[in-house]
């Protein structure tokens, strides 16, 4: 049954947990404490890493449905169980969550002077809600994992963000908190309808129709805030620019991927009437999503926000090639969300290293950086490119599916969507432009050090994904194909005939 | 022989003129020793709880089932759990006086008669037992005019409570001449088979039941009380009396007159969302921690109430979870209240929970625990209370109940979160005083089943179900 021999995914979600503990007990003064705290998360969220490499090299990608998967009753006269496992489309969330972790943790290592153990801790409680969340298959403990990020997130923010970190906090947690809810009635309705919560049977249980309209609404609510769809997703901006580094690269990595993975999980192979009912919706809010939150960003004084807005748009394109419902535009919703995953937090990454130097974000702040940086000049540019999605790195593939699936929908569609790439060049490389080139005038940045060997190795592994992603793309989509492949088919089916639409009553 | 039924209320009485005995002799100080035989008290009734054989005794008016015993168990941790918390306590404020103990055990016992009525007579003479001991307790800090004020409030209210549930009761029996649970019910098979003054006598029992679980619009005593009484009984108030009541409530609205559900439902649910309304909103502009946690309260018996609503198994079941859960939560959260102190003054405004993560790490986690779990958030405790309220909520298609429900707990997640930033956002001030060993126990113990309720959530699950079904045999 489990390829890899050993519960990998139970091993992975709560090795984490492990290594709070070990951190909650270290003693002495603030010194050592800080110190084998860092030490010891790093050491665990590499394990973490390692073990997880297990899933890489032993996954069937050739196997449509879920891997590794791990069982123990829970509340069995329910039909809830603790249930594990992956199929190709979680399998590489999971990596990216685990891929990040050690990468925070690596980027904090100096930025976070005050409660450092507290700080590791929570990154690591993090993960395992993280990893939990993508490899859970039963309905009741994704919603456990699901809600549970947002206890470490919202501390995450208010503890060691900006000066207007309490307000970000509560406004991250109530966005989300909302939207959950009314996913938990939609579960609870499921769990009645179906008597389990097994996330493999619901995939095979055909829902009424007339109650799919409400329960993909109900899923709408949580996951359109997650993603963030325009127009709930004000709360982002906020959160990443009071977020430190390290916050925002999880949440732009891994904490909007739930909501497009809850997409692909939930709304479309569960409720496929429905979907095709408000797929309408859904490009409407995503085209208006990639075009408004562009030229938004365009306007930003402030770097991280103007890269919070390009994630917006970004993940406006995810949700496009999501609802046009055939290979090419799922495919690309998933590249371009593995993509996004390791751009955005890169460029996230790479915000944070000036402003660890100069303690400003302002855009205006800076200029002429390729004198004094030139390796950070490079970083900067090779995730700029891939952001705008130039051929050959990892943000090409993802946007050309889409646009090649979306063209099968609609023209018009098309079109729109794809002007988010020309507006996405328009406004990184405004950045850029702004912040590396020009003439050196400010006295400070004069003295300022280009990249230690610390930030290096946070960087290099980055950029070695970004452009495998863009040259090799096969090496990455091998794995989703044929899940993405059955879902399309399941959808088309399940849509098509309409003598089996009523028989479904 | 049936009277062994009632062996643990026996005991527990036993117990209770004991150490009455016991401390009327011995001069000196004896709080300490009184509250271990108490303490000793309710372990011994709780053994005898889980040994003693289910049946109907003493003319049908005492009944011991699975149901009756989660509840007594519950009460029973409660009251331990607020018995450990007031030792420290009392002993700071001068109020360490043996009777403490010996007041919570006769309460107590008459909590755990109204677990097993299954008599109206029996009903009314438990709620009083409990009642008497609580208005005593309440005013128990007698040099403190608040605790005296409460005191009397609560004897007021709660009298006026009880004289409109005595009206209801002689409604029910006038109207249908028993007052015999079984016999009511078999009364009562259709539902029109209820004639008006019958229903009246329903709505009647409703309200003072209402009224003890401090439900709205009965709930004007509740912020009052819990801010004057000591902080202990406050802790006692919030967990044992509100199980016992609600256990009141779902066996008299579902045992005699469960076949009556339209009549009732309505109102049930009209009590539900305005307590679940009320609780949420009322709370965010409370300075004071004991009325937040009032407010904060009413809330929680809105959400039990939707399981009551529901009229079915399930619903009970979910009450039942929602109760086990609240004890543990709300004892917790008391038990961090009382560490509230500086120089030997115990604080009460929220604000002096500032920075708590700095000075005290551990008690500031354990607070944030059970915040987190009182709002609802996975994967603590409190978010399983919901799960299955809102399940039966939704199987039984009330989703108006259900929507309204999951709205306000967001609403409601503002304030418990707003202490949690207070805590771990703002800037400390002078650290409290170090903690009593009782309160840290109580802290941990709570603090761990709210944080890994998640893990064992079957056996819980198991009995409350078992226990429900006997409510519907």
């Amino acid at each position: 049954m489990n390829a890899a021999g050993f519960p990998v995914l139970s091993l992975i979600t709560w090795l984490p947990l492990v290594g709070c503990l070990i951190i909650m007990s270290v003693r002495g003064d603030e010194a050592t404490v800080a110190s084998n705290a860092r030490w010891t998360a790093l050491w665990t969220s590499l394990i973490v890493l390692v073990l997880s490499l297990v899933l890489w090299v032993k996954f069937d990608p050739g196997e449509p449905g879920f891997q590794f998967i791990e069982e123990v009753p829970w509340l069995p006269e329910y039909g809830v169980g603790y249930k594990m496992g992956v199929d190709g489309i979680s399998v590489m969330f999971v990596l990216l969550a685990t891929l990040l972790t050690p990468i925070c943790v690596l980027a904090s290592w100096d930025s976070v002077t005050r409660f450092v153990r507290e700080y590791m801790m929570t990154f690591l409680l993090l993960e395992t809600m993280m990893v939990g969340m993508f490899s859970a298959l039963d309905f009741v403990v994704f919603y456990v994992f699901f809600e549970g990020v947002l206890i470490p997130m919202f501390v995450i923010i208010g503890v060691w963000g900006g000066p207007r970190r309490v307000y970000s906090a509560f406004k991250f947690f109530l966005y989300t908190f909302t939207g959950s809810v009314l996913m938990l009635l939609a579960l609870l309705a499921m769990w009645f309808q179906a008597g389990t919560t097994d996330i493999p049977t619901l995939l095979r249980t055909p829902m009424p129709v007339g109650m799919q309209n409400w329960l993909f609404l109900a899923f709408l609510a949580s996951f359109a805030v997650k993603v963030p769809m325009w127009p709930v997703h004000t709360w982002l901006p906020d959160a990443h620019v009071e977020a430190p580094t390290a916050g925002s690269v999880i949440l732009a990595g891994v904490l909007l991927k739930m909501g497009g993975y809850g997409f692909l999980r939930f709304s479309v192979p569960m409720l496929p009437q429905a979907s095709a009912h408000f797929a309408p919706l859904i490009y409407t809010l995503s085209v208006v999503a990639v075009i408004y939150t562009s030229l938004v960003a365009l306007a930003q004084e402030d770097m991280k926000k103007l890269i919070a807005y390009s994630s917006v748009a970004h993940m406006g394109v995810v949700t496009i090639g999501i609802f046009t419902f055939n290979v090419q535009g799922i495919q690309g919703a998933m590249f371009q969300m593995l993509s996004h995953g390791i751009v955005s937090a890169a460029l996230f990454l790479v915000v944070g290293v000036i402003y660890d130097r100069m303690h400003t974000r302002e855009i205006a702040r800076y200029g002429g950086l390729a004198d004094r940086m030139p390796l950070y000049a490079m970083t900067f540019m090779i995730f700029t490119l891939a952001s705008c999605g130039l051929p050959g790195t990892s943000g090409f593939v993802g946007e050309f599916l889409v646009i090649v699936g979306s063209l099968q929908v609609n023209f018009w569609l098309a079109l729109l969507g794809a002007t988010g790439m020309i507006l996405g060049v328009v406004y990184m490389l405004y950045l850029y432009r702004r912040v590396i080139f020009g003439r050196l005038t400010k006295p400070d940045l004069q003295s300022i050090l280009d990249l230690s060997p610390r930030e290096i190795a946070i960087f290099v592994p980055l950029i070695l994904i970004t452009l495998w992603m863009g040259i090799s793309p096969t090496s990455f989509s091998n794995f989703w194909e044929a899940s993405v492949a059955s879902m399309v088919q399941q959808h088309t089916a399940a849509v098509t005939p309409p003598a089996k639409l009523a028989g479904a009553h | 022989m049936h009277w062994v039924l009632a062996l643990p209320e026996i005991v527990l009485s036993l117990v209770a003129m004991a150490i009455l005995i016991f401390g009327v002799l011995r001069q000196d100080d004896s709080f300490f020793l009184s509250s271990m035989f108490a303490l000793g008290g309710f372990l011994l009734a709780a053994l005898l709880v889980l040994t003693t054989e289910y049946g109907i005794g003493y003319h049908g008016q005492f009944v011991a089932d699975a149901f009756s015993s989660l509840v007594k168990i519950l009460i029973l941790a409660g009251a331990a759990l607020s018995l450990i918390l007031s030792l420290d306590y009392n002993r700071h404020n001068q109020i360490a006086r043996f009777e403490f103990p010996v007041l919570m055990l006769l309460s107590v016992v008459g909590m755990l008669v109204m677990a097993s009525a299954s008599n109206l007579m029996t009903l009314y003479l438990g709620l009083e037992l409990q009642s008497l001991g609580l208005y005593v307790l309440a005013a128990f800090a007698r040099d403190d005019l608040r605790s005296s004020e409460a005191g009397l409030k609560y004897f007021v209210l709660s009298a006026l409570a009880s004289g409109l549930l005595l009206y209801g009761v002689s409604l029910v029996y006038g109207f249908s001449g028993t007052m015999d649970f079984a016999a009511l019910a078999r009364t009562l098979t259709m539902p029109q088979s209820a004639s008006p003054g019958l229903i009246v006598g329903i709505v009647f029992v409703l309200v003072g039941l209402a009224f003890k679980i401090s439900a709205v619009p009965f709930h004007m005593w509740t912020p009052d009380v819990y801010e004057g009484a000591p902080t202990p009984v406050t802790a006692f108030f919030s967990t044992a009396p509100k199980v016992a009541a609600f256990a009141l409530l779902l066996r008299t609205m579902a045992t005699p007159f469960g076949h009556q559900l339209i009549a009732w439902q309505t109102l049930i649910i009209i009590v539900s969302i305005a307590s679940m309304i009320l609780g949420a909103l009322a709370a965010i502009g409370q300075t004071n921690i004991k009325r937040l946690m009032a407010y904060s309260s009413i809330g929680h018996m809105g959400y039990a109430l939707i399981g009551l609503a529901v009229g079915t198994p399930e619903g009970v079941r979910g009450v039942l979870i929602y109760l086990i859960v609240y004890v543990f939560m709300s004892a917790g959260t008391f038990a961090c209240i009382i560490a509230m102190q500086r120089r030997g003054r115990p604080l009460e405004l929220i604000t002096d929970l500032n920075g708590l993560s700095a000075t005290d790490p551990a008690l500031a986690l354990a607070m944030a625990i059970f915040m987190f779990s009182m709002a609802g958030v996975p994967p603590l405790a409190g978010f399983f209370g919901k799960l299955y309220v809102f399940l039966a909520a939704v199987q039984g298609g009330l989703w108006t109940l259900a929507v309204i429900g999951v709205l306000t707990s967001v609403v409601g997640s503002y304030y418990y979160l707003r202490i949690v930033k207070l805590m771990y956002f703002d800037a400390p001030e002078a650290p409290f005083d170090p903690r009593p060993t009782s309160l840290s126990f109580v802290a941990a113990a709570t603090g761990l089943f709210t944080a890994f309720f998640f893990v064992f959530p079957a056996p819980f699950v198991g009995a409350a179900q078992a226990a429900a079904k006997v409510l519907f045999g």
